[in-house]
């Protein structure tokens, strides 16, 4: 998908959690075709070894045992148990390192998984410097920020792979972990952990931006949207009002209060729709609008039959919530 | 009831003593192990392909980006059946069909130590099979995935019957795997040829035995996990209801506890299996012998405690997955150790490249490969990367492909001569071999780069762009071609029943008790009751070894269905069994039990009850007092 850079590959990392893990993962892999070789050569070996012998004895012929059990003390035992415990070793080292992050969060950050989109509250100390938004979650680039994972229903899984390993989201437990990201840019992240019908659909980007950016960015997320400016978007906004979107839907500064679906208030500033289903472009809006059951069937969102117009209007002052 | 030593046994007594009677009553009424073994290994067979199906089913989906062969829910049902399909009604009752057909051939007995209780455990298994299958009629197969976590399993996100049909389909399948286990480690320890002592006894039966002790300590939390699950589902009971007190990884360590032992109870029968075909191919016994049966065991006591590796991302405290990490680590040196006693068993041996050896070489280099990548997933940190992403996917096929499923098709190839009478073609065996590992790597080799790529397990589709398209369409094609590999074998199979070369005794030379009888064997097994002296009871002969096996004279036990009560550990005879006859009771518990779980499924009350009713009426009926065996026989005429 163009809207991030590149494939989510865990390899490719971006943040310390993930580049540490990443050393630990390749030193595991390269052990482990060191091992795959190591032990296919003995077996080609032994195979092939006897081909003289073979041609000239019959196969009725039976060799008396002999001594095969220093291979096995050796190639079964010792040296696999001084291997598996330098990779223990390793491992315990890597986990304690990646346990913490390397300096104080700048922000907690309160992700709720539902089925199936991820709902993130900016956590603040008085309720209206708090930012809720959706399946995007915007960072500091070089610092890190702590994660609060709770679930609204199911089990659901925190996976941004270039970033850190996952968390799994469970009902009746909040856990935590903590993200930073060492470069700008935009990261692919997803549920990992099988949630239903949609769980293919359930992802979400990491957008992480200069300290400066971010700043601004939350300051802009606090503020409520501009009202309408001309009948169009003025249409738009009675349409959403007074419709059924209103009931599940908020968008701060109007009467829209609803707690079931995401909150659009800054819905225009994303950059997917439906968590990371669709780009959030005009067009996919209204189509999604129209047909949200056909484009993701069995989400929460109801197929809308709007008169064309209205639908028109009600797609332009979306828009209109940057 | 005097034991006759005749060198000419009664064969025309013996075989009108334990043969099935003729007709649909036969069918149904057998308690041959010969027979329910077989059974065990087609029908499972027939589930395999039904599994394939619904695999080739998900490739074709996942072939590349945005294909809309099936939709969501669809998808989920076919990657849901797929697992359980595999792990329960394909990967265990294969083994257990192989088991029960060849158990009394290698340890010298005429049954299995419970025949009815194996009649049971097989109709059962086909019956619970049928029961989870008949959930495709209604269009609500389960859609949970094969670990059907809470509370997304609960009743408020899945209102429909499909996971009632998972919940009560396991519950079912487990009393078929219970009875068939307990009816293993009965007759390790009862049935063994005298003189076969616990040392003597090829490989397998200490797989199946460690596998059988596991299935009775680790079922136990599936089946009551799953009763929760029905309960909260049904009843409204909150055991995995965070809200009201319950909790959901209460789910998760249920049946995690059960979930990886069940990993080791699908693997060690079959690399008993491997362990007792690899020196006949390598022409000479099994090197460390002792080695592989202790590592089988410790494999499997070791496996109850590396439950948690499945919940590393779960939140739980850094202490308690360190140890996890640890003894999922360390699982690795038991199989470290079988790898080394094979590969010793080769070095020191005379290979002979025949088909069934090939399948056991791809099964040593998918173990190493299943191996190593358990480990790296056994890493705490480097686990919360891979764990529910494709990498798994790749690791667990390499497991169960590699360790199941390979030796499971070097075992057809090397035994079905001995229950058809006829071999296998080598030609085709090659092209079925080399087609299957050849399609095996292909398909999942790329699941470890398209998990390292950051691709999520369970998605039915997945957009552009992500780098994942190519690595998919590899899998996919890797996938038809093991399908290839399959099919072949099964025109082979049925090409080989009518034209393949006679098999006769022995047609590997090899050296266990199975093979000094006919192909198929005689209804009683063996005419008379061997008396072992060593491992290798047919090639001691030719290995200079001081005692002998007593093979063709010996105890006859024609007086009825008789064969030797051993002692547990030297194989002692120390007294006469007198087996039980065809029954039809076996088929008919099963079938009230069928009822009771139909009942319980539709939320229908008197006909659960009546079900229960009539599986307690089924039980007294089989256990109803009959006249003694000894006067029913006196009444059957001598045979000359």
């Amino acid at each position: 998908m163009a809207m991030t850079s590149g494939s989510p590959a865990m390899f490719g990392t971006a943040g310390p959690a993930a580049h540490q893990i990443a050393v630990l993962g390749w030193v595991l892999t390269i052990i482990s075709l060191a091992v795959l070789l190591v032990v296919s050569l003995i077996l080609l070996v032994a195979l092939f070894r006897q081909r003289a012998a073979r041609a000239e004895q019959p196969e009725s012929v039976v060799i008396r045992p002999n001594g095969s059990i220093r291979l096995i003390v050796w190639g079964g035992i010792v040296v696999p148990a001084i291997i598996l415990i330098c990779a223990l070793l390793f491992t315990l080292f890597v986990q304690s390192a990646v346990a913490t992050p390397p300096a104080a969060p700048v922000a907690t950050i309160r992700i709720v998984g539902h089925r199936w989109w991820w709902q993130v509250i900016y956590t603040a100390r008085s309720p209206d410097q708090q930012v809720v938004t959706a399946n995007e979650i915007h960072v500091p680039v070089g610092q890190p920020v702590r994660l609060e994972l709770v679930s609204a229903d199911v089990v659901h899984s925190f996976w941004v792979p270039k970033l850190a390993g996952k968390t799994d989201v469970i009902p009746g437990q909040q856990n935590t972990m903590w993200m930073q990201a060492d470069k700008p840019g935009i990261y692919w992240g997803e549920c990992a952990e099988y949630c239903g019908l949609q769980h293919a659909h359930m992802d979400l980007l990491v957008v992480a931006e200069s300290p400066a950016d971010f700043r601004h960015w939350l300051d802009q997320q606090r503020q409520p949207p501009p009202p309408p400016a001309d009948p169009i978007t003025a249409t738009g906004e009675r349409v959403f009002t007074r419709l059924a979107c209103a009931a599940c839907h908020t968008v701060g500064g109007t009467p829209a209060m609803g707690q079931i679906g995401p909150d659009l208030t800054h819905l225009a500033s994303r950059r997917t729709i439906a968590a990371g289903t669709l780009p959030n472009t005009p067009g996919n809006l209204a189509g999604w609008i129209a047909n949200a059951q056909g484009i993701k069937p069995g989400n929460d969102m109801p197929t809308m039959s709007l008169p064309p117009g209205d639908l028109q209007a009600l797609v332009a002052w979306l828009e209109t919530l940057k | 009831m005097a034991i006759a030593t005749a060198p000419t046994a009664p064969v025309g007594k013996l075989a009108k003593t334990w043969e099935t009677a003729p007709g649909l009553y036969g069918v149904l009424a057998t308690v041959d192990h010969k027979t329910i073994g077989k059974r065990y290994i087609v029908t499972a067979l027939v589930f395999f392909l039904a599994g394939g199906i619904e695999a080739a089913f998900m490739r074709t989906q996942l072939i590349h980006s945005n294909v809309h062969l099936l939709d969501a829910e669809e998808y989920n049902q076919i990657f849901t059946m797929h697992g359980v399909t595999m792990l329960f009604l394909f990967a265990s009752p294969i083994l257990s069909g192989f088991s029960n057909y060849l158990w009394p051939l290698m340890i010298g007995a005429r049954d299995m130590a419970l025949p009815r209780v194996n009649a049971l455990s097989y109709w059962t298994f086909l019956l619970s099979g049928v029961f989870i299958y008949t959930s495709f009629l209604i269009g609500q197969a389960p859609d949970g995935g094969w670990f059907a976590y809470v509370p997304m399993t609960g009743r408020t996100y899945s209102p429909g019957l499909n996971i009632d049909f998972y919940a009560l389909g396991l519950i079912f399948i487990t009393i078929s795997t219970t009875v068939g286990a307990v009816n293993f480690v009965v007759t390790f320890f009862r049935m063994r040829a005298p003189g076969m002592s616990l040392n003597r006894v090829p490989i397998i039966m200490w797989g199946t035995l460690s596998a059988s002790v596991a299935i009775i300590f680790a079922l136990p939390a599936l089946s009551a996990a799953c009763v929760m699950l029905y309960f909260d589902r049904r009843f409204g009971m909150h055991f995995f209801d965070a809200a009201e007190g319950g909790h959901p990884l209460l789910w998760q360590h249920l049946f995690w506890m059960f979930g990886h032992p069940w990993v080791y109870i699908i693997v060690l029968p079959a690399i008993g299996l491997a362990s007792d075909m690899i020196p006949t191919f390598s022409r000479r016994p099994l090197a460390g012998y002792t080695f592989v049966a202790l590592s089988t065991v410790t494999t499997a006591i070791l496996g109850f405690g590396v439950w948690v590796h499945h919940m590393f991302a779960t939140g739980l405290p850094m202490l308690a997955t360190t140890f996890f990490s640890a003894a999922s680590m360390m699982i690795a040196i038991p199989s470290g150790v079988s790898i080394f006693a094979w590969i010793a068993t080769i070095w020191h041996g005379r290979p002979v490249f025949r088909t069934p050896f090939l399948f056991l070489i791809g099964f040593i280099v998918l173990f190493v490969i299943g191996g190593v990548s358990g480990v790296m997933t056994a890493a705490v940190p480097f686990d919360w990367q891979l764990t529910d992403n494709y990498f798994v996917v790749a690791h667990l096929h390499y497991v169960l492909i590699g360790i199941n499923v390979f030796p499971v098709f070097a075992a057809l190839y090397y035994w079905l001569p001995k229950m058809t009478g006829r071999m296998l073609s080598e030609r085709y065996g090659r092209w079925v071999f080399w087609l299957m590992f050849l399609g095996a790597n292909l398909a999942f080799f790329p699941m470890h780069i398209s998990g390292m790529l950051g691709m999520p397990r369970r998605i039915y589709t997945y957009q552009a762009g992500l780098g994942w398209d190519t690595v998919n369409l590899i899998t996919s094609i890797g996938a038809y071609v093991f399908a290839l590999g399959v099919l072949l074998f099964l025109v082979d199979f049925f090409r080989s029943l009518s034209v393949g070369p006679e098999a006769g005794d022995n047609p590997w030379d090899a050296p266990t008790l199975e093979w000094s009888v006919s192909s198929p064997p005689p209804p009683y097994n063996f005419a008379v009751i061997p008396t072992v002296r060593s491992r290798h009871p047919l090639w001691e002969g030719r290995l200079d070894e001081e005692y002998h096996t007593l093979i063709g004279s010996g105890p006859v036990l024609d007086h009825g269905r008789e064969t030797f009560g051993t002692s547990a550990l030297d194989s002692d005879p120390f007294e006469i069994l007198q087996m039980p006859e065809d029954s039809l009771w076996p088929l008919i518990l099963a079938a009230m039990m069928t009822v009771t779980f139909y009942g319980l499924l539709f939320g229908v009350w008197w006909l659960a009850i009546l079900g229960l009713v009539l599986v307690i009426l089924s039980l007294a009926g089989w256990c109803w007092p009959r006249p003694a065996r000894d006067e029913e026989m006196d009444l059957l005429p001598e045979e000359g």
